[in-house]
């Protein structure tokens, strides 16, 4: 954190001047390490093994807060007679279909579901698989509602004892009974002492007076298993009842500043604003079915069509009417995964032949980088937006396939343009960070020359777009001429006035006024709103995001400085906080709580809650939506209202995390026959082989573990930092980060040079020998790990390679995210070859692993 | 943390020098410096570049050194503060020390730099400060060598010496230094001398009583071989650790000693021209 | 090729640095201009001193000599200081204040008053032309001439130098003593043998005291004399003295010999410039390695921690 997030740091700093310990687990030791209380180096790709012994620490130890467990979480549903774990099939679950890898949900279910189209047909589609239902699934329907939106009985049976045999709580401790601190020295080479320390440390921290945060980012998410990963640490916040808490919980520190808003107002495929699905071709036909099939009978979740309908108004504005279903058919579908790397073998293939890039650089940045490129230079067209040439842009004449020789700008068909970009001093908008909060930027001075900002692009160019569209319109071209595109424009260069999206965003009622609270949205037309989470952002038309009360003038909360969704909470679940009876755990650790003078929920933060629900509220037998919420339901979001230990349904990959190894791995998974994620999602590809794990013949071609990671001193792939003079000098040049052990095996010297080794490709980088990195102890062999900061490209003051020309993409199924944090390498010291000599030494390389095109794409 | 410049005081008693005051201010604010409390900085070397953007200091190399994340290198004419890394190798008990640090320029009480500035470019700022006045310098490079810090150095193109001014240009406005303001950490404490050397005993105190033996403070004594510096630290080593050195003692000290020398042996060698003239002349 | 940030593999026993770097900074100053200049200013104050004192005594071609040396050594002294400057054009600023703090101030201070007149002198001796002014000029420039001769002895050790500060006792006696050295050599170039006793005698008392301040200096200064010691300007310093014993031995002998004479006064002027480059030389490798700065420092604080 003190790496990539160094402001965000001081609060852990500030933490640790009053008391707080700090626990930072990593394959290297970085600059967090070195302020941490206690370091515990581990193998990269091996969490899940590491906090699952947590949590069997935590079961068998019975240091889990039992009130807490009993009657916020699922721990005490029983779970049908169908479900299997991992333990039962040798890493797999019950409902595995192993044709299509996919897994059916109904295997997973509580007891006495029933699986109908009336409730929860989502369960049908989402579990079913082949086909076109199978494209649905592959469309990540686990992204959308966050997490547990998805069909679960809203009254389950329960055993409040935790003893029934098909429990939850049972079954939790059934499937990390193996995952003991012998295992943890065997898979993530970690010592049984300081793995007891770690136990220790977190357990006392944990409880009625005291609450453990869990602090991770791309160094859990980017694996095959990256969202087992979260679950992992969420089931052990839930079981130490750290969830909804101050001081508690698990904050997600996102790779980017505002890399939180773009899935908040979405830049992703697979949904629209305030994380409703985008429909899909098949299944959601109409707004009635899609209302139907994406909400849930209990909770926030049940008024779906709420906030579609609100979005929609807001988006086609008048034109969107009850008559029309509100113009839901202008919305587009998917057919399948549209996502990034989905897309660029659609481009090798011809069949996306444009490209728009604002700000994100793949030929770098994205996993298998060589593909980016292909991809680039099958196009007929690229448009870049950025505020330097990177290499995105200039890959046609100065990438490394020209320096191989595999391409000839000449011959390169793809017509690129680009197109300066403003920075986000010259422009005024919000950034939304990890913790739902948006803070408001405004501009400082206007954008130089040709330089604009992506809002004038996207209004002016929809402008245009329009004009061209105008006269007697077809059906098809509807969608875009019925858009509410009206945004007022401010200054010489008519830029559209940022608030003015703001407050279309907010939302206003039919009287325009703005709303304040997304519990004022109307499934009949009368509301529109851009994004229901946002909702309130513009309470009163006053921006709340640009608040700037300093801390000290306010409470500890601090209210008053920006505008968090949803409604100002700065603590999701925080009727958690407060016991069955409404009354803090402790006074130590207040939050919110129940005024029974009041008659409702009152406290420091905005109580997560119906306001006026009382703790001992039960809801009648058939209620439905927010009324199913009984008064001790606080995970408000979820179908049941409980925190999820055992999450049947969200996932497409396992009601619970089970280790498996990454894709490529130099070991065999000692925990399961399974050696990986069963239904990971591969990219089979010529351009994109994958190597042998474990026993494997030809995995010890790769012997050694690699990771990516970022530097303070530059950003992501390094478009606003390695064109900048004073960040490139701090950090000048692409380096590895070797132990001396490994140094002394590979014959690599200190600020030598090592060429680095995978199936994808071969790239170079100066060698800094260092303590910091540790050989490991797995499986009772050595295991070493070369460390890569991924900043680098051909472009820019300080140049070298990319690390991404070594990953692959073998991804996390639910979200499609690139494994780019545990690969498997092999390293020579002395520079990589250059032109055909280059792509000659990777091919070597396959071929001494005996690498084919199925190699590593079995279940 | 903004500082609080308002009122004349001419140093608080018991302080140590006033080295505004011994310049000839007769009214200045609170003399105004660093406390740097290295046991917090986690390297991110905001400071470097906050420093070079607030004074349009010149990038000065790219060097990939190989020593830990330190390509910087050290403090010099177009490097004002400068962030040192320290491995330190890993003890029994298997732990590894990262030491991080962002130097600076001390501000010395007794400043080497401005005592042999021949030309008066240097000069002492009514905050206590060290400045150049670079209208005036005409790159002599005197000061560069009498810095017992290794401070102050010639930008090569310009020609001009050029150091750390404590941002002269924001505290009298009443904004505290970039470095100061961009550091996350409170690592860069800036603030009234005395008040931040009370603070400073605080902390190594508190590191003390947490088991951190190493904690010391560099510069903060005004009994040191400089009268203490207006920049001072918190170390978690012996100063040499860093780069630092352990007991420097200002030039200007020995220089009466220096001019009685030069007295005597510039009246031996008169003495001796006159006593040469005298005998046979062939 | 200098390797700048190897690491140490093995920790030094003695002491600890941050890589290996210099804890100071090395002197900008160029070579060949400051050593140079080291030279020259003293060649001229000494020669002024000898110039004066050869008139009284009725050696006129000596008195000539010296002064035309004197006026040409210190002309080349302030172009050579001048240029070394970083920014040339306001060498007057050197003028702006007058601080006895700053050695570099007084000299400069010094030199203002002196070169006017050793040029004056030169030129009044040469054309003829207003002896008494000429003579006012000369004994000026005898009164201001040991001063710079010194003075640069106060401005390298008025610095954190190591070799050069930690020398500040014997440092002027042995810029006296080249100097004197350096001018005798000169006379005994430019006057006649006739004339050449003075020049003969000042170069012996010159190099003696160069020599015998050097040796004290060098045993004084403990660990730090290393630099003065060994390599390049242990081997110059070295060189420097032995040719000066020879030179003076050359000039005695064949003191009836005009080319013997000559031969001196040039080996003469030749060892005082290599003294000068040497400690020029060891000055800045007692700054460029650190452990000159570290370890004494550290012996002082472990002295001071047991008293």
């Amino acid at each position: 954190m003190a790496e990539c997030h160094p402001v965000g740091f001081q609060w852990v700093m500030e933490a640790k001047a009053r008391g707080a310990k700090l626990i930072h687990v990593d394959p290297r030791f970085t600059r967090t390490s070195a302020v941490a209380d206690v370091y515990v180096p581990l193998r990269a790709g091996s969490d899940i093994t590491f906090v699952g012994a947590l949590i069997n620490y935590v079961l068998e130890q019975e240091k889990y807060f039992r009130d807490y467990v009993v009657n916020y979480t699922n721990a005490p549903v029983i779970l049908t007679e169908d479900f299997a774990d991992t333990e039962d099939l040798d890493g797999v679950f019950s409902g595995f279909d192993r044709e299509h890898r996919t897994y059916d949900f109904r295997a997973w279910r509580y007891q006495g579901e029933e699986v109908a189209p009336a409730s929860g047909a989502r369960g049908r589609i989402a579990g079913t698989g082949g086909g076109q239902l199978g494209q649905v699934r592959r469309a990540a329907r686990g992204e959308a509602h966050g997490s547990g939106g998805a069909a679960a009985h809203p009254e389950p049976d329960t055993d409040e004892t935790l003893q029934h045999p098909r429990c939850v709580f049972q079954v939790l401790k059934r499937h990390f009974a193996r995952y003991t601190p012998e295992m943890v020295e065997q898979v993530c080479g970690v010592p049984p002492d300081l793995f007891a320390k770690v136990c220790e440390l977190v357990t006392a921290n944990s409880g009625r007076e005291r609450t453990t945060s869990f602090v991770y980012s791309l160094g859990w998410t980017q694996h095959t298993v990256g969202v087992q990963y979260i679950r992992t640490a969420a089931i052990l916040q839930a079981l130490l009842g750290n969830m909804g808490r101050p001081g508690g919980g698990i904050l997600a520190l996102r790779g980017h500043a505002s890399i939180q808003g773009s899935t908040d107002i979405p830049t992703l495929f697979d949904l629209l604003p305030g994380y409703l699905p985008m429909p899909h071709a098949h299944g959601n036909e109409d707004l009635e079915t899609y209302a139907h099939e994406e909400s849930t009978d209990k909770g926030f979740w049940a008024n779906t069509k709420t906030y579609m309908v609100s979005l929609l108004k807001a988006w086609w504005g008048d034109n969107a009417t009850a008559e029309r279903d509100f113009c839901y058919d202008y919305l587009p579908r998917l057919t399948g995964s549209h996502s990034t790397y989905e897309t660029v073998v659609a481009q090798m293939d011809g069949i996306c032949k444009g490209y728009f890039l604002f700000g994100q650089n793949p030929a770098v940045g994205s996993a298998n980088a060589r593909m980016q490129r292909l991809g680039l230079a099958n196009l007929d067209w690229l448009v870049v937006r950025d505020m330097v040439l990177i290499e995105s842009a200039t890959w046609w004449k100065r990438g490394p396939e020209i320096e191989t020789g595999e391409m000839r700008t000449e011959d390169i068909g793809t017509e690129v343009f680009f197109l300066p970009a403003a920075a986000h001093t010259e422009k005024a908008g919000s950034f939304t960070n990890t913790q739902r909060m948006l803070q408001w930027h405004h501009q400082a001075v206007p954008p130089a020359g040709d330089a604009r900002s992506d809002l004038w692009f996207t209004y002016h160019l929809g402008r245009r777009i329009r004009a061209r569209l105008a006269g007697p319109a077809g059906e098809m071209d509807r969608p875009v001429l019925d858009l509410t595109w009206d945004y007022p424009t401010v200054g010489p260069l008519a830029e559209p006035d940022a608030d003015a999206v703001l407050a279309e965003v907010n939302g206003w009622d039919a009287d325009g006024r703005p709303l304040s609270a997304f519990t004022q949205l109307k499934d009949d037309g009368s509301t529109a709103c851009g994004c229901w989470i946002y909702c309130g952002v513009r309470a009163g038309g006053v921006n709340q995001a640009a608040r700037r009360k300093p801390g000290r003038e306010q409470s500890w909360v601090a209210p008053e400085w920006g505008w968090a969704w949803p409604a100002n909470r700065r603590v999701l679940y925080n009727r958690a906080s407060a016991d069955t009876d409404g009354k803090p755990w402790s006074k130590r650790k207040e939050l919110v709580w129940w005024d029974e003078e009041q008659g409702k929920w009152a406290g420091h933060d905005v109580p997560d809650f119906v306001a006026d629900r009382p703790p001992s509220y039960r809801p009648p037998a058939g209620a439905r939506g927010v009324a199913a919420l009984s008064g001790i339901d606080p995970f408000i979001m979820q179908a049941d209202g409980k925190a999820w230990l055992f999450a049947p349904a969200g996932l497409v990959d396992g009601p619970l995390p089970a280790h498996y190894e990454p894709q490529e791995s130099p070991v065999p998974n000692l925990l399961y026959g399974q050696q990986h994620n069963p239904v990971r999602e591969i990219i089979r590809h010529q351009e994109d082989r994958f190597q042998p794990s474990g026993d494997e013949p030809g995995a010890g071609v790769f012997p050694y573990v690699t990771t990516t990671y970022r530097l303070t001193e530059h950003h992501t792939a390094g478009g606003m930092s390695r064109f900048l003079p004073y960040l490139a000098e701090l950090q000048p040049e692409f380096f590895c980060e070797v132990s001396p052990e490994l140094a002394a095996e590979r014959a690599l010297e200190h600020l030598g040079w090592a060429t680095i080794i995978t199936a994808r490709s071969a790239i170079e980088a100066r060698v800094l020998i260092t303590e910091r990195m540790r050989p490991l102890t797995v499986q009772g062999r050595v295991l070493h790990q070369v460390g890569l900061p991924w900043h680098w490209g051909p472009e820019g003051y300080t140049t070298g390679d990319a690390a991404n020309e070594l990953s692959h993409l073998a991804l996390d199924p639910n979200v499609h995210i690139q494994e780019v944090k545990a690969m498997a390498c092999d390293v020579r010291a002395g520079r990589r070859p250059r032109g055909r000599a280059l792509r000659d030494l990777v091919r070597e390389y396959q071929q001494r692993a005996g690498i084919t095109d199925a190699t590593g794409t079995e279940v | 943390m903004s500082a609080d410049l308002a009122g004349g005081a001419a140093g608080a008693p018991g302080a140590g020098a006033d080295p505004a005051r011994a310049a000839g201010y007769l009214e200045h604010p609170p003399r105004m410096g660093f406390f740097t409390d290295t046991s917090v900085c986690i390297g991110c070397k905001a400071c470097e570049v906050a420093c070079k953007e607030w004074n349009a200091v010149p990038e000065d190399g790219l060097l990939l050194t190989g020593m830990s994340y330190d390509n910087t290198q050290g403090l010099g004419a177009s490097t004002w503060r400068h962030v040192a890394f320290i491995e330190k190798p890993a003890d029994e008990a298997g732990d590894l020390r990262w030491l991080m640090s962002s130097d600076v320029c001390k501000h010395c009480t007794e400043a080497a730099c401005l005592d042999v500035c021949p030309t008066g470019a240097l000069m002492r700022t009514e905050f206590g400060t060290v400045v150049v006045q670079e209208d005036v310098c005409n790159g002599c490079g005197y000061c560069i060598p009498a810095c017992p810090f290794g401070v102050i150095d010639q930008r090569r193109d310009d020609g001009r010496a050029w150091k750390c001014t404590l941002c002269y240009d924001r505290i009298g406005d009443g904004l505290e230094p970039a470095c100061a303001k961009a550091c996350p950490t409170d690592s860069i404490q800036f603030g009234p001398v005395d008040e931040l050397r009370e603070r400073a005993q605080l902390r190594v105190a508190e590191l003390h009583d947490a088991g951190t033996e190493g904690a010391r403070l560099y510069g903060a004594d005004p009994a040191d071989g400089v009268g203490g510096t207006g920049a001072f630290f918190l170390l978690l080593d012996e100063p040499e650790v860093y780069g630092l050195p352990p007991d420097p003692v200002v030039t200007t000290r020995d220089l009466p000693r220096i001019w009685r020398h030069v007295g005597v042996a510039a009246a031996g060698l008169a003495a001796a021209g006159l006593a040469a003239c005298l005998g046979r002349r062939a | 090729m200098k390797k700048r940030g190897e690491q140490a593999m093995v920790p030094d026993a003695e002491f600890t640095s941050y890589y290996g770097r210099p804890v100071l900074k090395e002197p900008v100053w160029h070579v060949p201009e400051i050593p140079g200049y080291l030279f020259l200013g003293g060649l001229a104050g000494a020669s002024s001193v000898l110039a004066a004192g050869a008139q009284l005594r009725g050696c006129p071609d000596l008195a000539r000599g010296a002064k035309v040396g004197a006026a040409g050594a210190i002309g080349l002294a302030a172009a050579a200081l001048i240029h070394d400057l970083g920014r040339p054009a306001r060498f007057v600023n050197m003028l702006r204040v007058f601080k006895p703090s700053s050695p570099m101030s007084v000299g400069s201070w010094l030199l203002a008053g002196y070169a006017p007149a050793a040029g004056a002198a030169a030129v009044c001796a040469v054309t003829g032309i207003l002896p008494r002014a000429g003579a006012a000029a000369t004994a000026a420039a005898a009164a201001l001439g040991p001063g710079v001769c010194t003075y640069t002895a106060a401005l390298i050790c008025d610095t954190a130098v190591p070799a050069w500060h930690d020398g500040y006792r014997e440092m002027p006696y042995l810029f006296a003593g080249s100097a004197a050295s350096a001018a005798g050599g000169l006379g005994l170039l430019a006057a006649p043998s006739a004339q050449a006793g003075p020049a003969r005698r000042l170069a012996v008392l010159g190099a003696a005291a160069e020599i015998t301040s050097a040796q004290l200096l060098t045993r004084r200064i403990g660990a730090t004399a290393e630099p003065y010691r060994s390599g390049r300007a242990g081997l110059a310093l070295r060189a420097s003295e032995i040719a000066s014993a020879c030179a003076l031995g050359v000039a005695f002998i064949g003191r009836r010999h005009r080319a013997a004479t000559a031969l001196a006064g040039l080996t003469l002027l030749a060892a005082s410039a290599t003294t000068r480059f040497a400690i020029f030389d060891a000055g800045r490798a007692s700054a460029r390695d650190p452990k000159y700065t570290i370890v004494p420092q550290r012996e002082r604080l472990t002295e001071r921690s047991r008293t």
